[in-house]
């Protein structure tokens, strides 16, 4: 019998960690659907802002009852982790409790994760109320009905269970252990300590031996299948963040928040024109830069942007902290930067199966532009990087913005047209509004 | 009014063979809009008083490309781009200081890669350069023990990290320095960047300026501060928006520095 659910666990922990990998290895190979960028320059300073940034939480606390919350959880989270080894240990070689020969530091382990297991679970209760009961209005936009918002509900579940099923797993084991129950009790005296579910023991008090062998098991069983699947459906989910944050913000931008990038095959161009010595007859010289200029300026579909991009975009928790910062946003705009990211993400997706059932990209008669993210949304941006400051793990939604003006603007020429007098002028007379050049010194002359 | 000031251009200092201390950016809204000329006015002031051997480009200079990047246009950018930095490099300028924290940032960021490299301040940072080395004297005049709050412009605050040289210029004018509950990385866009200045706003339920004014207005001020002239501009729309014209002004540090002194 031990034997069997030995293997048993053998195979679905190879299932479990095994069906997660291949989806990983699909993750990376949507992103490299997009195009380079460079990204690993200052190698120290980006290692800085991952530190700070992700594992530090610097931006989560901006908003301290948020970021306070997120803290417990995801310390409970990173630490209770250790505990997770040792069940999986015990698992495959059919042991108990594994790590107690630690003696009183297994104690101290015991009794913290129990504490961190408790703080997360009030943690996550207080995230459900303020999604469901207080309803913040972020939780409650357009871009969060249907499955984002079920999804958000899921996970807070999910980890409630997982919380409440570790600590009645402990409370059934302790139980077991003070009857000096065979295979849990040790002649070395009580393994672990049970702070916070030794108040569960009242609950199961009454029970036989082989009652509480049923529960501790099937608490066991539940707990560490709910994690393997809970790990499986990660790339499912927008929770996907608890493994991109730290990738997320090691390849971030180090750049003032203010630069945008100076787009290469147009600085060619440019240049170009400006030589005075380019033949303007002569056949299209540079030929074997020829390749180098890429179908399309700007970007209409996620095969346009560039990997950090679309990394940016399966990274997103739709916390929305971006959007309820955007001005255009809070004046009722179409605009959202969440929602922008959320797209790209859809979209991703949608163009991966595509790719993949088709070996290459079929022609879906669908695109990012249009039909995901609208015009409206997009001229709607201020540029003010409001976004971007409020991303607690370092996400960019306006450099999307950007190039998806880029390609309105330059491959369909289809700029509001009070923009498109605005840039005339500045092609014809060097500012935006229709004023001579000639006249740009005469403020000086007047009182 | 004061007499006009001599505003030399780099041409002038050029047929000199002489070279300016900075080179003073003076951008398009600065040489054209009404309300912003009154800034640069006040600005090349100062310069003066301070002693500063400036010049502007004059009819040389055209506009940086910023609103033309940002809607998604980088061949008109990169084309004034171009055409500016040969000018300036012509020049052989080293050092810019502009009133406009969009051109101060497209210089500053986006014109080094197209070749064009300059030490580039936004004006409060060059009058508190002044003040620092004893070349201004700023001191609390009409605006002391006033109620100031300052306007954090996306361009100059979040997009390149200065928060402190207007405010530290506002402390010198020994003003009641009161913030916004929406302030310096946090702070709102006044509505007017990334192009929208030159557009009419997409469908909402406010414009953007009249929520900032209204965030400005929460802190019962005198004066709204200012460092952009595009921002000037919406938050006295803003202002008037809220029949409030009559309580609140609306002034460019660089304004409140020169009034104070009564330059």
């Amino acid at each position: 019998m031990q034997l069997v659910s030995q293997i048993l666990f053998v195979i679905i922990l190879v299932f479990g960690v095994g069906f997660f990998t291949k989806n990983i290895q699909k993750l990376i190979k949507y992103i490299k659907l997009g195009k380079s960028v460079d990204r690993k320059d200052q190698p120290n300073e980006r290692f800085a802002n991952m530190a700070r940034v992700a594992l530090g939480q610097s931006k989560m606390v901006k908003r301290p009852i948020a970021g306070f919350l997120h803290i417990l959880v995801y310390v409970g989270f990173i630490i209770i982790n250790i505990e997770v080894l040792e069940i999986v240990i015990d698992g495959i070689f059919g042991t108990h409790r594994i790590f107690s020969f630690l003696g009183g530091t297994y104690d101290v382990l015991i009794a913290s994760f129990e504490v961190l297991a408790l703080l997360v679970l009030v943690g996550v209760i207080v995230f459900w109320i303020r999604r469901n009961v207080i309803k913040l209005k972020r939780f409650w936009a357009n871009e969060m009905k249907g499955w984002p918002k079920n999804d958000a509900n899921y996970i807070l579940y999910f980890e409630m269970i997982l919380m409440a099923l570790f600590l009645l797993m402990n409370a059934a084991d302790y139980q077991l252990q003070m009857l000096g129950a065979d295979h849990y009790a040790s002649e070395a005296g009580i393994m672990g300590a049970f702070p916070i579910s030794q108040f569960l023991v009242p609950l199961i008090d009454g029970l036989s031996v082989s009652t509480l062998i049923i529960v501790e098991r099937a608490a066991w069983w539940l707990h560490i299948v709910g994690i393997l699947f809970f790990l499986n459906y990660l790339y499912y989910s927008k929770h996907l963040h608890i493994l991109l944050a730290f990738p997320n913000t090691y390849f971030a931008k180090l750049k003032p928040k203010g630069e945008v990038d100076n787009l290469e095959a147009v600085t060619n161009e440019v240049k170009l024109m400006m030589d005075p010595n380019a033949d303007p007859f002569a056949a299209p010289e540079a030929s074997e830069g020829e390749d180098d200029v890429p179908a399309k300026f700007g970007a209409s579909d996620v095969q346009d942007l560039n990997w950090v991009q679309l990394l940016n975009s399966y990274t997103c928790t739709e916390c929305g902290r971006c959007t309820s910062e955007c001005p255009a946003n809070q004046t009722g705009k179409k605009l959202s930067p969440r929602k922008i990211m959320m797209d790209t993400r859809d979209r991703l997706e949608e163009v991966g199966k595509n790719i993949e059932k088709n070996k290459e990209f079929k022609d879906d008669g669908k695109q990012l532009l249009g039909d995901y993210i609208t015009n409206e949304e997009l001229w709607a941006c201020t540029t003010c990087n409001a976004c971007t400051e409020a991303c607690p793990i370092g996400i960019d939604p306006l450099s999307i913005i950007l190039d998806m003006r880029r390609y309105l603007v330059m491959e369909q020429s289809a700029a509001p047209n009070e923009l498109n007098i605005a840039m005339g002028n500045i092609e014809n007379n060097g500012a935006p509004w229709p004023y001579n050049q000639m006249d740009r010194l005469n403020w000086a002359n007047e009182n | 009014m004061a007499e006009a000031i001599k505003v030399p251009t780099m041409a002038e200092y050029m047929a000199e063979g002489k070279k300016p201390e900075v080179l003073f950016w003076v951008g398009c809204a600065g040489s054209f809009d009404d309300r912003a000329k009154k800034i640069t006015k006040a600005f090349v002031k100062l310069l003066s008083k301070a002693g500063v051997e400036f010049a502007v480009l004059g009819t040389e200079e055209s506009c940086t490309g910023d609103p033309a990047k940002r809607s998604g246009n980088e061949f008109l950018f990169q084309m004034q781009a171009v055409t500016n930095i040969e000018v300036l490099n012509g020049y052989e300028i080293e050092k810019i200081v502009t009133a406009c924290p969009h051109c101060f940032n497209t210089i500053k960021n986006e014109y080094p890669e197209l070749g064009g490299n300059y030490q580039v301040m936004h004006h409060t940072q060059f009058l508190k350069s002044l003040l620092e080395e004893g070349r201004l004297k700023v001191e609390g005049g009409k605006f002391k023990g006033k109620r100031i709050t300052f306007h954090d412009p996306c361009y100059l605050g979040r997009a390149n990290n200065e928060y402190e040289a207007p405010r530290d210029l506002l402390r010198k004018l020994e003003v009641e320095l009161v913030e916004m509950r929406k302030c310096k990385s946090n702070g709102l866009c006044c509505g007017a960047g990334g192009g929208q200045m030159f557009k009419e706003p997409e469908k909402g339920n406010k414009d953007v300026n009249i929520l900032r004014t209204e965030q400005a207005i929460e802190t019962k001020p005198e004066v709204i501060a200012a460092g952009c002239p595009f921002c000037n501009t919406m938050m006295t729309d803003g202002v008037k928006g809220k029949d409030k014209e009559g309580q609140i002004e609306v002034m460019d540090v660089a304004e409140m520095i020169a009034d104070a002194d009564d330059l």
